[in-house]
């Protein structure tokens, strides 16, 4: 039987860190990158004596998801210790939430698949990091305590490249709320996956295998195939899939066995004694406001004229949409500099998002010096372009390259009468019926002008003195 | 008499009248550590040069008459398992031998801001697991009435320097009667206050939902300037109470006319020592003529306390004590692979009742087995509680023996971790209620060995129990007979 007569079962657990200042049950800061155990206090080294005190504010980022996604968000959860020996877990448990967890049911919202469901959302906090060297291995505990809130999907999905957009979805949908940095690398947006396959009708869920060490897009997608692969032929031929946890081997592109459910740890979970139960008042719940997630951002957008493919482009960047934002005017002409002069300097590595040189309001001066006819829709390229470069105002970058071009009648009518003056011949053929050679005038204009006429006006004039 | 041998208060009066100078109590204090402690080994270690600046920063300020309270210039001593910032802190155990916390517990923090001189660290039972201070990896210490019998525990080191003379006041931790009981054991003031009044940020956890840090001295007034001192609410523990702090001198001498006692008879039952018991209800009688009402009452579900709280407390012992991996600080095996080495760490650092308490709170959270025991513990608990809340209706404090004998001998209960905790009987229910309970001595046996009795009283009602206790307390309390000298 081929792998089409199986259908893959798919639900993936996240773990996003919170972008909280400082960690979730001590003061210590959060910053990424820091020497080793630079970042750390008794609390978060788990020395004898230390107790944990809630920061408020991952709390508050966990309500503003479960908001956002539309969780049921309880009142009173639990705080629990999850209990296990490992050298990067200092205290020997990890503060987490377990049967109470503070956010329940919900979903996503996925482009093209419709709304996967949440089981959960549940406040915990990170462990440090294990370091292998030559010389051994270390510890640092600086990640120690840094909030996360896992977030557990329903196992609604049914291939790996489903699983991948409904990660990406929830990586945007994060980064809008401002509340993860997404960034797979450095470990700030990690994912789970649990996979099973069955045959095709049948109802019954296939023993769940869970895969760990995913850390990019092409990985889930690679992991997650690799996987439903090597469970649909061990079905095939007549072996069973053993439930286990398996690692994934990005260097050779398989998983491999990690322990299975009788090796698995018995976490001892149990309600965490030195902290109180954890109260959100109906009111603290009201006063998170939640930002506009993507899908919104893109439909508006959309209504505002700009086509769907731009705005599809604008909203896959939230830096893109607030740079769209802060040009401001007409929202399609924004979109087009958007996905054009400022896609384009990105690209070229002209600019960093993270860190503008250029204030996007200024795009507006550039437009009202092209629509006034000084200049011409090519100057007003290159003034965008440097604007972008160098934050430059752009009337001073007109003036400095000196690009502006001359729509003065005046001035423009003393060139043309010269032209035609020295020009008695072409003149004598024009009238007698050559029009072709209007072009040779504006040239001749513009020649003189040093390109900067308007050629529009050249034009008429030209017309107007020959007819 | 000379001022060091007086209870707390009156070295506090003394003090205050400038009889007598920080620096002199200190060197007193040291002298006698000195002559007795070789024989009792109450002390881990002393702190004498911080102790000498404390004086000596202290006498400027009785000087200048500015004391910062009546604890001004008093030398005290901290249980081991108190973190003191520079001060090696081994909470009993070989695991945690030169480990050197860099912070003060709160407590530790509020004793020197009320100007009290921090003596030295106080022995214990391994991680307070004990009754005997015998299971402390440093040996045991000796009961100053009777130099073959221990002082309890765990908290025994604290309430020997104390009965000893050597320090004014000490601070203890009391997670089944650990305050209380050494207390009784060596005829001094110990008290474990409300769960949630004073912060354990600092104090080394054993059982963190009992666990709960408190006072002894001599006197009871010295007990209520102690607890002045260190209740309050702490931001850093996030189980304190945010209620405010009354001076529970203050009303001490107030009459105990009309205040109702309740007497259960489930702590009277089987088990009990005669000579105790007689000195017990002689207690009572005290009461009764100084104008208390007293009343019999049932607590049902008290003799179900020892079983749930080896239950609830090994749990939160076996999850606390996890982080002494050998991988962050103190003891460390020598190990090639990552779990030989965590299992050597923790093989050689912990003793054998530690490491029955780890393996039984493992074993009652495991998978399989929780609801059995851990999730069942938790209900009686609860009605435990329940039979308080119900006393307290009708009662203003509960009284009862402190522990069912006098001190017992060195090496007796060693072999029966069974009779060993079952010493722990009638103080273990307050624990698991979260209530405030309090020893105060009540006459000796025929054996010239101490007798306390406990009150218990309703959360957050310290000031109306210390009232009690200072009602029920003997006017003098004699020191044992090797402070002075035979």
């Amino acid at each position: 039987m081929p792998v089409s007569d199986f259908e893959p079962v798919i639900g993936l657990e996240v773990h996003a860190q919170l972008l909280t200042r400082s960690k979730i049950f001590c003061g210590c800061p959060t910053r990424f990158g820091a020497p080793p155990n630079t970042q750390v206090c008794m609390v978060c080294l788990g020395l004898p004596g230390a107790l944990p005190a809630l920061n408020e504010a991952a709390v508050e980022m966990a309500i503003k998801a479960g908001k956002a996604f539309g969780c049921r968000i309880a009142e009173r959860s639990i705080w629990a210790r999850k209990n296990y020996f490992y050298p990067d877990l200092p205290k020997g448990y990890q503060i987490s939430q377990y049967e109470l967890p503070i956010c329940s049911g919900g979903a996503v919202p996925v482009p093209g698949l419709g709304s996967i469901g949440l089981t959960r959302i549940h406040l915990e906090e990170d462990a440090g990091k294990n370091i292998h060297t030559e010389s051994g291995s270390k510890v640092d505990l600086n990640r120690s305590g840094v909030p996360l809130i896992e977030i557990v999907g329903e196992p609604e999905l049914r291939s790996a490249e489903d699983a991948s957009e409904y990660l990406k979805a929830l990586r945007l949908a994060l980064i809008y709320l401002g509340i993860n940095d997404g960034n797979l690398e450095e470990g700030s947006f990690r994912c789970d996956a649990n996979v099973s396959v069955r045959r095709k009708g049948e109802k019954k869920l296939g023993t769940r295998v869970e895969l760990k060490n995913i850390n990019s897009f092409r990985f889930v997608r690679q992991a997650i195939e690799f996987e439903i692969a090597r469970q649909v032929e061990a079905i095939e031929s007549g072996a069973k899939v053993v439930q286990e946890t398996r690692l994934f081997d990005n260097e050779k592109g398989v998983t491999r066995s990690m322990r299975s459910k009788e090796e698995a740890n018995d976490y001892r979970y149990f309600p965490e004694p030195d902290l109180p139960p954890l109260r959100v008042s109906r009111e603290w719940i009201d006063r998170v406001a939640v930002p506009r997630l993507p899908r919104q951002v893109a439909d508006e957008l959309a209504a505002a004229g700009v086509s769907q493919a731009d705005a599809r482009t604008i909203v896959a960047d939230p830096r893109l949409v607030e740079v769209h934002r802060r040009v401001g005017g007409d929202p399609k002409r924004a979109a087009l500099f958007v996905v054009g002069e400022l896609a384009r300097a990105v690209n070229e590595n002209e600019v960093d998002l993270d860190e503008l040189k250029f204030d996007p309001a200024l795009v507006r001066e550039v437009w009202k010096l092209q629509d006034a006819g000084t200049l011409s829709s090519t100057a007003a390229k290159d003034v965008l372009a440097e604007l972008i470069r160098s934050g430059e105002a752009p009337q001073r970058i007109v003036e400095r390259k000196g690009l502006s071009q001359v729509s003065d009648a005046g001035a423009l009518e003393a060139v043309v009468d010269a032209v035609i003056a020295r020009s008695p011949g072409e003149v004598e053929k024009y009238k007698g019926g050559k029009t072709a050679l209007l072009g040779f005038f504006v040239g001749q204009a513009m020649k003189d002008l040093k390109g900067k006429g308007n050629p529009g006006a050249l034009n008429a004039l030209f017309k107007k003195k020959l007819g | 008499m000379k001022a060091d041998l007086l209870p707390l208060s009156g070295i506090s009066d003394a003090l205050a009248a400038g009889e007598v100078s920080p620096e002199a109590l200190l060197e007193a204090s040291l002298e006698r550590i000195r002559a007795l402690d070789a024989r009792l080994r109450a002390f881990l270690r002393l702190t004498e040069a911080e102790a000498r600046t404390a004086a000596k920063a202290s006498s400027q300020r009785r000087k200048s008459k500015k004391p910062l309270g009546p604890l001004d210039g008093v030398p005290v001593g901290l249980k081991d398992i108190f973190c003191m910032e520079g001060v090696e802190t081994t909470c009993g155990s070989k695991i945690l031998r030169g480990y050197v916390p860099p912070y003060d517990a709160t407590v530790v923090r509020k004793l020197k801001q009320a100007g009290a001189v921090i003596v030295g660290k106080l022995n214990m039972d391994e991680f307070a697991m004990g009754s005997s201070t015998e299971n402390s990896a440093f040996g045991p210490t000796m009961n100053p009435w009777d130099l073959s019998r221990t002082p309890g525990g765990s908290s025994g080191g604290s309430a020997a320097a104390v009965a000893a003379r050597m320090v004014a006041g000490a601070l203890g931790t009391d997670t089944g009667g650990s305050i209380r009981q050494p207390a009784a054991m060596v005829g001094c003031a110990g008290m474990k206050p409300t769960y949630g009044r004073v912060s354990r940020f600092g104090a080394i956890a054993f059982a963190s939902s009992l666990d709960q840090v408190g006072p002894l001295a001599q006197d009871v007034r010295g007990v209520a300037y102690l607890l002045s001192a260190i209740a309050g609410h702490d931001p850093n523990d996030q189980t304190s109470s945010p209620r405010p702090v009354p001076d529970y001198a203050a009303t001490l001498d107030k009459s105990v006319r009309g205040l109702r006692i309740g007497v259960p008879a489930e702590y009277f039952g089987e088990g009990l020592a005669p000579e105790v018991e007689k000195a017990v209800r002689a207690g009572v009688d005290k009461l009764r003529a100084q104008g208390c009402e007293i009343r019999e009452i049932s607590l049902p579900n008290s003799p179900h306390a020892i079983a749930t709280y080896y239950i609830v407390a090994t749990a939160e012992a076996s999850s606390n004590l996890a982080r002494y991996d050998g991988v962050r600080y103190g003891h460390r095996a020598k190990a090639n692979q990552l779990l030989e080495m965590y299992e050597k760490t923790r093989a050689e650092g912990f003793g054998a009742e530690v490491k029955r308490r780890i393996m039984l709170g493992t074993y009652a959270l495991s998978a399989g087995y929780y609801d059995a025991y851990y999730l069942r513990a938790q209900k009686v608990r609860a009605l435990i509680r329940r039979d308080f809340d119900q006393a307290f209706a009708a009662v203003d404090a509960v009284l009862s023996p402190t522990s069912p004998t006098t001190a017992f001998r060195l090496g007796e209960k060693m072999d029966d971790p069974l009779a060993m905790y079952l010493n722990d009987v009638y103080t273990v229910p307050a624990n698991l209620a979260g209530l405030p309970g309090i020893s105060v001595p009540a006459g000796f046996d025929s054996k010239s060995l101490p007798i306390g009795l406990q009150l218990i009283g309703k959360p957050f009602e310290e000031e109306t129990l210390l009232r009690i206790a200072r009602a029920a307390e003997p006017a003098a309390q004699r020191a044992p007979p090797i402070v002075e000298g035979r």
